[in-house]
């Protein structure tokens, strides 16, 4: 059954003395109920405002959206009690203490005092903030930001979450601990919609991706699915000094069977290949015979940042400028 | 609501049950909303102690200064400059006190915290309660902290209590009706320090250019003219009178609004409401088209 549902959404903005920017481009989305779905994009790819459309928090100029066959622009109201959302749009009051923001939180979801100030201790909790609940949340570290910004969003326990770009900025350790909330989150059944632009992020929360550029979804898919589209084994190699690149450049496309592309200011190069193990050893000995010195060289199965170069033709996680802030 | 009972049979299938809103009425919610994001608004006031000591720091500067510096220097024909001045001071004070409300909505909306609301089946408009009730009692308080410090430099109210508490209540309504404004323009402008030099710029002039700290009908033809239409004027003037603190003798302007200041200040305060709660409330539901 599908819980959420976006069809062919179109948003634009006009920022003053700029050409019109089209934020939502016909986006059509569909996230079966009790699985999770990764929007993956770089910024300015319309991940945002998708979600925001999805919250009741921006009308699109056309399309239609329903969350369990709530129409979003006709019933806002009737969507808003069946969701939780997080995101660096939606944020805590940082003068409130831990406790008192998700006690408001639950107060304004209509769930009567004791209710919610039982939730609130219960998710405190449930999130390891029992030490810090008391303090106001400017004092709080990013993870624990975080985390009492989505145990806001699940005051009500709500059937269906939005996660906005739950770990963007947060330390690996961090980023981790969150993932391992989130999981256990949607074990329990809820659908989640979350926005990312770390491709291991989605590949590691997420039943079903779906790749968006430009305003629109450009691929979908389970993590595997979009690598095998990409097909192939791929050859890496690092080199210890970035130079001779036209020489290095020439060597990967003559035994690989694709494009070869730089990256890492020019020390490491990837290539697809057929015949993986052939095509290491005919390019090692190539570039060692050209006189170059290796790092590293290896196969490897295509990555969701392969599958993203391929879909979009630029990295997914290059810094844009914003453009979807509304 | 349909809703709740489709939502109902979705987390059936769920470890656990989403929890469900307690029954009221929506006037009951309505309240009950904006009595949360005004408690919510206080809370702030006690953690960013900074907003109350200057909110109530500069009224006390300027009792002093005026009463002292100006006092010696401004001759009030028929009264004392201290009791001639409190007034101006006080209707000075919360009318920019009141701008509080405009960046502190334009503050909200950048840091998120609106749209997190927004997210929320709460009603709308209830945030715009509690933002201009957080005002007033910032208001109220600074009124407190103005009369206590006037007391101490000689100001009197002579009046009836009835009369002083009139004065009191027309001051913090007039205060409180300018803050729905001021939240208007907060939603409108798209960072919080542009409401705060725009309202330096006008109400330096609105505040000084009326009968608030020299008496109007000394000022250059064009100036008195405008003090006398000046609302300022009639809310200061209005005061005074309350406060039985007009000066014996004192001439009356010709303008109506001079002529009769209280009516015309709950004109102002009817004026104010009327327009500006349905605009703000639409302005806040709008917030999602831009």
């Amino acid at each position: 059954m599908v819980f959420i549902e976006a069809s062919e959404l179109v948003k634009t903005y006009t920022p003053k003395g700029a050409p019109v920017v089209r934020a939502l481009d016909g986006l059509s989305l569909q996230v079966p109920q009790g699985t999770v779905t990764a929007l993956l994009g770089p910024n300015g790819a319309g991940k945002t405002t998708t979600v925001k459309v999805l919250t009741t928090l921006i009308r699109p100029d056309s399309g239609s959206a329903a969350i369990d066959g709530v129409d979003v622009l006709a019933d806002p109201e009737a969507v808003r009690r069946m969701i939780g959302a997080s995101g660096q749009y939606a944020a805590v009051d940082e003068n409130l203490t831990g406790f008192e923001n998700l006690e408001m939180v639950g107060r304004l979801y209509h769930l009567g005092a004791r209710r919610a100030r039982e939730r609130a201790r219960e998710l405190i909790e449930l999130f390891d903030l029992v030490e810090a609940q008391n303090r106001v949340v400017k004092g709080f570290s990013g993870g624990m930001r975080r985390r009492i910004d989505l145990a806001g969003a699940l005051v009500i326990n709500p059937p269906v979450l939005f996660l906005d770009e739950p770990t963007t900025g947060l330390d690996p350790r961090s980023r981790l601990a969150l993932w391992d909330v989130i999981e256990n989150l949607v074990s329990g059944g809820t659908t989640v919609l979350l926005t990312t632009q770390y491709l291991e992020e989605a590949d590691r929360l997420a039943d079903s991706i779906s790749v968006i550029d430009g305003g629109r979804v450009i691929a979908e898919g389970t993590a595997d699915e979009l690598k095998a589209s990409v097909g192939g084994q791929r050859v890496a190699l690092t080199l210890v000094e970035a130079d001779e690149t036209e020489v290095v450049r020439g060597i990967l496309q003559r035994y690989g069977s694709g494009e070869a592309v730089p990256s890492n200011e020019g020390k490491t190069w990837v290539v697809p290949v057929d015949d993986g193990p052939a095509a290491l050893s005919l390019i090692v000995g190539a570039v060692t015979g050209a006189g170059l010195q290796l790092h590293d060289a290896g196969m490897r199965r295509p990555t969701l940042d392969d599958v993203f170069l391929q879909l979009t033709g630029h990295a997914a996680e290059e810094h844009e400028t914003e453009q979807e802030a509304a | 609501m349909s809703t709740i009972e489709s939502n109902g049979s979705a987390s059936a299938r769920r470890a656990s049950a989403t929890l469900q809103p307690v029954p009221g009425s929506a006037i009951g919610r309505f309240l009950g909303d904006g009595w949360i994001t005004t408690r919510r608004n206080l809370m702030k006031i006690v953690r960013v102690p900074d907003i109350l000591v200057f909110t109530l720091l500069q009224p006390i500067m300027f009792v002093l200064l005026f009463s002292y510096v100006f006092g010696a220097a401004i001759d009030i024909p028929g009264s004392d400059y201290t009791s001639f001045l409190m007034a101006g001071i006080f209707a000075q004070t919360v009318v920019f006190g009141s701008t509080y409300s405009g960046s502190a909505m334009a503050q909200d909306l950048k840091d998120g915290i609106i749209d997190r609301f927004r997210t929320l089946p709460m009603n709308g408009a209830a945030v715009l309660v509690g933002r201009t009730n957080g005002d007033l009692v910032i208001n109220g308080l600074s009124m407190l902290v103005m009369m206590g410090t006037g007391f101490v430099v000689g100001w009197r109210a002579t009046s009836s209590v009835g009369g002083f508490l009139a004065g009191v209540a027309l001051l913090l309504l007039f205060a409180y009706a300018f803050s729905w404004l001021m939240a208007f323009l907060g939603m409108s402008v798209r960072s919080p320090e542009i409401i705060n030099n725009a309202s330096f710029l006008v109400l330096f002039p609105l505040t000084f250019v009326s009968n608030a700290f020299v008496p109007s009908e000394n000022l250059p033809t064009p100036l008195r003219v405008f003090a006398e239409w000046n609302p300022v004027s009639a809310l200061v003037q209005s005061a005074r009178e309350l406060f039985g603190n007009v000066p014996a003798g004192a001439p009356v302007g010709e303008a109506w609004t001079a002529q009769n200041p209280i009516l015309t200040v709950l004109i102002g305060i009817a004026l104010l409401l009327a327009v500006f709660v349905p605009l703000s409330i639409a302005k806040f539901r709008a917030l999602g088209r831009k």
